[in-house]
């Protein structure tokens, strides 16, 4: 059967690796700008902020990482990933002009054109989870006038592991949008925040009239910030929680990434607090 | 009708009731009916009432030691991970054993996977247990709706059929050639003593697949996997398999193929044998478990053969003696890794 | 519905006619041979009471299925960008297939839904059913919404009567096969009534009362979740994979790239929910890394959450797991315990 029959959902758009930024000092994190080898794919690509993609590495296998860039960012698509297992290790090993694969634009994404629009954002992240929110931030940039005020909370182990420094400088020198990065520990030559992120979201945090949160981090930190938030009236259908379950097909039918009913891969990764509260624990 | 294993039965429902009641034991762990006439199901009672459906028969298949360290971990208190055991004793299982699977126990407490204090054994002498698929065959194809088991016979019968035979002929292999019925350890002893037993010619079968040519045998051992489904039943039913990540499934690095594969099905099927080397006390619980009745017994039952004859080791049959291939000795036979030596001319091929 | 009656001459003319452009498949049992298997078509028995081992899934499911090929070769100048294998292949008819296993083809379309591989599958096999004249103890069809007469996913239902079979034809595919028999071979209107009574006499199930998938569907997700009894299948179960392979009806899959001298395949094969390293991130974190929620899992699956989202069991009550547990887990029971939570 020819592809043109029909669109095979697990034929993954043939792309090359067209540049490589080290994020962070482990050199553990890197940010690939990946270009689908043909125009027309690349053009027709489109997808929400939150929504992720399988990166495939033929004869390694395939990977879902959050789309870190923004659908307001033509021509390319940017994915920070973490080396953690055969095929994140594989991919650390190659080098620009590599050929990869996308599969994707999958899963859900933040409702940034339906929910979201007309509110007060606070994004909150920890770690190497502000990818996704990350594109979600410069896709609400690209249209600041749907959204009230922005509010970003970021926080990593120390000032080297945070991710896109140069852009967090930038951020922080823009006056319709608040900044708040923080590291876990005093380090030599910091002069930001220092705390854990929910202490800084306790002291930061705006109110929660016409409010809502994108909540992206360990599962420590988002049951650590949600009290401080909950003690100043944010109510759990008010935050976003993204969910990073096992994936293998992507598309709702492989089964290794359900909790309960729902399929992180399809029916999310973005769920609010609510929906997450009514399930089964599993993630 | 009274039996020996009704008579068990009895004597196991009191003692493990006494267990819990006394509180001596947190829980204990047995068997009771299950819901087909050829199966039992092992089952873990936590209140003195819940012993009542314990039940002791032919039917007995699974070895009880390969639930006791994951039982005796969910006993214990939560601690995070290194946190170190609460003061004072842990809670104690008791537990049903008869001769394999005390030795198995012996095997877990010497591999450091459980402790002999917190376990409360109650010793059965085994009559040897059925296996259901000779009793499949028996029938015919015919549905098996109804068994009775007396100490020497048993009656099977279904919509249209009845049918008697000696348990003899519907023993599983392993309980025809054992020799060692009686529980190596014990807190109590229920039941009768059945005698140490001798078998005539007991590896009589892996002699005959020995005296194939290679060729036959590697056709032999390929015909007997062929239905093998990848479902590991028979490591899961294995007291000596509790990696915490088995080989087969792990994936970085990933050592074998996961789809069935001929070669990688031989694999697992090859590695499996070779983890319970000096290991294995031929309990049948591969076997009973498979759903696909392959015969795997018979590549571990190959491995005892040659430990009892390079080692002279019977794995399990005392807390003090070593398990065969975690212990050295000066004199341990080697013609099988000096190069070029051969043993009596049969294991040749990799002179020059 | 056209009912046709046929005599076993028939039914071996057929055969042989079929076998000139189709590869015919039934189950073989025996001689440690479990499965289905590539037959002549004389060589066609009658299948044996109740269900063979092996389910028909490997057919529309099989394992292992080749997704895509790629070459590995670097100098290749399409090294590294897989394309489908997908090989559409000679038709096959699978013959002695029981109701609940063409049923499950019927229930494993819901997910598969937009699979190109599956489609092609279904659309290359056909099903030649024989309706159950005696259900096994283990049977359980009608709890799940079949019926040891059931025809649901079949071209062609067999249904045994005196002298020969009543063949009921089900699709245009199944009017295809019957050739020119199909309009010289009508059933009287006795035969037909012999065929309504048969089915009506099957409708009389035993098992619960209503309907199993509609009460499950309503009751309260974390009600049925937090149920007790689930710890008791945890104390008993080994966490094998038996029941998961032998099950018509469970599709969870997993994928992998095999790469052999320059040459790549990306291929799904049968996973199964109640492994540990199933859902085990690469972090190590592993949302159900004890066996209880892993047992619970499958039963949930299969019960509960495939209900929610397609309305009908992800079961079909072919007692197979029943049969070939080691330790005796019974579906059956299970249900009984979810249905009596209120």
């Amino acid at each position: 059967m020819k592809n043109t029959d029909q669109k095979n959902p697990y034929l993954p758009y043939p792309g090359r690796i067209d540049a490589i930024t080290i994020e962070t000092e482990d050199q553990n994190l890197k940010t690939y700008r990946i270009i689908l080898e043909k125009p027309e794919d690349m053009a027709s690509w489109n997808h929400i902020p939150g929504q992720f993609a399988m990166l495939s590495l033929a004869g390694k296998g395939e990977i879902p990482i959050g789309i870190a860039s923004s659908p307001t960012e033509k021509g390319h698509l940017l994915f920070t990933v973490n080396r953690a297992g055969v095929v994140t290790t594989a991919l650390h090993k190659m080098d620009v002009g590599a050929r990869i694969g996308i599969r994707g634009p999958l899963g859900n994404g933040f409702p940034v054109d339906e929910g979201l629009k007309g509110k007060n954002i606070v994004i909150i992240a920890g770690g190497f989870a502000f990818t996704t929110l990350r594109a979600t931030l410069i896709y609400m940039l690209a249209h600041r006038q749907d959204y009230g005020k922005i509010t970003v909370i970021y926080g990593a182990r120390t000032p080297g592991m945070l991710l896109y420094k140069e852009e967090l400088k930038a951020w922080s020198q823009r006056d319709d949008m608040e900044m708040f990065v923080t590291i876990d520990q005093d380090a030599p030559g910091w002069d930001g925040l220092v705390g854990f992120v929910p202490t800084i979201a306790g002291q930061v945090a705006p109110s929660p009239e016409n409010s809502a949160a994108l909540i992206c981090g360990p599962p420590i930190m988002i049951k650590f910030t949600m009290p401080p938030l909950e003690k100043i009236g944010w109510t759990d259908d008010q935050v976003y929680l993204s969910l990073e379950n096992r994936m293998k097909c992507g598309l709702g039918v492989c089964g290794h990434c359900n909790v309960g009913p729902v399929y992180v891969c399809k029916d999310g990764p973005v769920f609010t607090r609510a929906e997450v509260q009514k399930l089964p624990v599993e993630f | 009708m009274e039996t020996l294993f009704s008579q068990t039965t009895e004597a196991i429902r009191r003692e493990a009731k006494d267990l819990l009641e006394s509180g001596k034991v947190a829980a204990f762990l047995g068997f009771v009916k299950g819901s087909l006439p050829t199966v039992t199901r092992p089952f873990v009672a936590r209140t003195p009432e819940e012993t009542d459906k314990l039940v002791w028969n032919g039917l007995c298949v699974m070895n009880l030691a390969n639930y006791l360290p994951g039982l005796l971990k969910s006993l214990e208190p939560p601690r995070r991970p290194g946190e170190p055991p609460p003061e004072g004793p842990l809670p104690r299982v008791g537990v049903i054993a008869t001769g394999c699977w005390s030795r198995n126990m012996v095997i877990q407490i010497q591999e450091n996977q459980m402790d002999r204090e917190r376990l409360v054994i109650l010793g059965v002498d085994s009559h040897g247990m059925i296996d259901r698929r000779k009793l499949e065959v028996l029938a015919g194809g015919r549905e098996i709706q109804s068994l009775e088991e007396t100490d020497e016979r048993v009656i099977i019968s279904g919509r249209d059929f009845k049918m008697e035979t000696a348990r003899q002929e519907v023993l599983r292999d392993n309980c025809l050639t054992c020799v060692h019925p009686s529980p190596v350890i014990l807190d109590k002893k229920i039941g009768p003593t059945v005698p140490e037993r001798r078998v005539h010619e007991p590896f009589a079968r892996i002699e005959e697949i020995e005296r194939m040519d290679a060729g036959s045998r590697w056709a032999w051992f390929q015909e007997e996997i062929a239905t093998c489904i990848r479902c590991y039943a028979c490591r899961n039913a294995c007291p000596l398999c509790y990696c915490p990540t088995c080989f087969v499934d792990d994936s970085h690095p990933q050592w074998v193929g996961k789809s069935i594969d001929k070669t990688d099905t031989a694999t697992f099927h090859i590695l499996r044998a070779y983890h319970c080397a000096g290991r294995c006390t031929d309990c049948g619980a591969c076997e009973s478990a498979c759903p696909m009745g392959i015969k795997m017994r018979l590549f571990t039952r190959k491995l005892q053969k040659d430990c009892l004859e390079l080692f002279a080791s019977e794995p399990g049959l005392d807390l003090n003696s070593p398990l065969p291939l975690t212990t050295y000795q000066p004199e341990d036979p080697d013609t099988f890794i000096i190069a070029g030596s051969k043993k009596q001319g049969t294991q040749g091929g990799s002179e020059k | 519905m056209k009912i046709l009656k046929l005599d076993n001459s028939d039914l071996k003319t057929l055969l042989t006619r079929w076998n000139e452009t189709r590869d015919l498949f039934s189950p073989v049992e025996g001689n440690g041979k479990v499965g289905w298997q590539r037959i002549e078509p004389l060589a066609f028995n009658e299948p044996a009471e109740g269900v063979p081992r092996a389910s028909i899934k490997v057919f529309f499911f099989p394992q292992p299925e080749t997704l895509l090929e790629y070459s590995t070769r670097s100098g290749d100048r399409d090294a590294y960008v897989p394309r489908p294998a997908m090989g559409k292949g000679r038709e096959r008819i699978i013959l002695g297939v029981r109701p609940c296993d063409a049923r499950s083809v019927m229930l494993n379309s819901l997910p598969f839904a937009n699979d190109p591989y599956f489609k092609v599958r279904k659309d290359t096999t056909l099903i030649v059913g024989f309706t159950c004249e005696r259900p096994c103890s283990t049977c359980f069809c009608s709890w799940t919404g079949g019926s040891p007469m059931g025809t649901e996913g079949m071209d062609i239902a067999m249904t045994k009567i005196e002298g020969g079979y009543l063949a009921a034809v089900l699709s245009e595919k199944g009017k295809e096969l019957l050739g020119h028999l199909h309009d010289t071979k009508e059933a009287s209107p006795e035969e037909r009534k012999q065929l309504e009574a048969l089915r009506k006499q099957a409708q009389k199930g035993t098992g619960p009362a209503g309907s199993p998938a509609e009460i499950l569907r309503k009751k309260a997700l974390m009600d049925l979740y937090n149920a007790t009894f689930w710890q008791k299948l945890a104390d008993s179960c080994i966490n094998c994979g038996a029941c998961t392979f032998l099950c018509p009806t469970c599709y969870c899959f997993d994928i992998q790239d095999e790469t052999v001298k320059g040459k790549g395949r990306r291929i799904r094969y049968w996973d199964s929910c109640m492994f540990p390293l199933f859902t085990q991130h690469a972090s190590g974190h592993n949302p159900r890394g004890q066996k209880i929620q892993r047992v619970r899992n499958r039963f949930m699956h299969k019960l509960k959450y495939f209900p929610e989202r397609f309305g009908p069991l992800s079961c079909v009550g072919c007692g197979r797991c029943i049969r070939e547990c080691p330790v005796n887990i019974d579906i059956r029971e299970v249900m009984r315990d979810l249905l009596s939570i209120q």
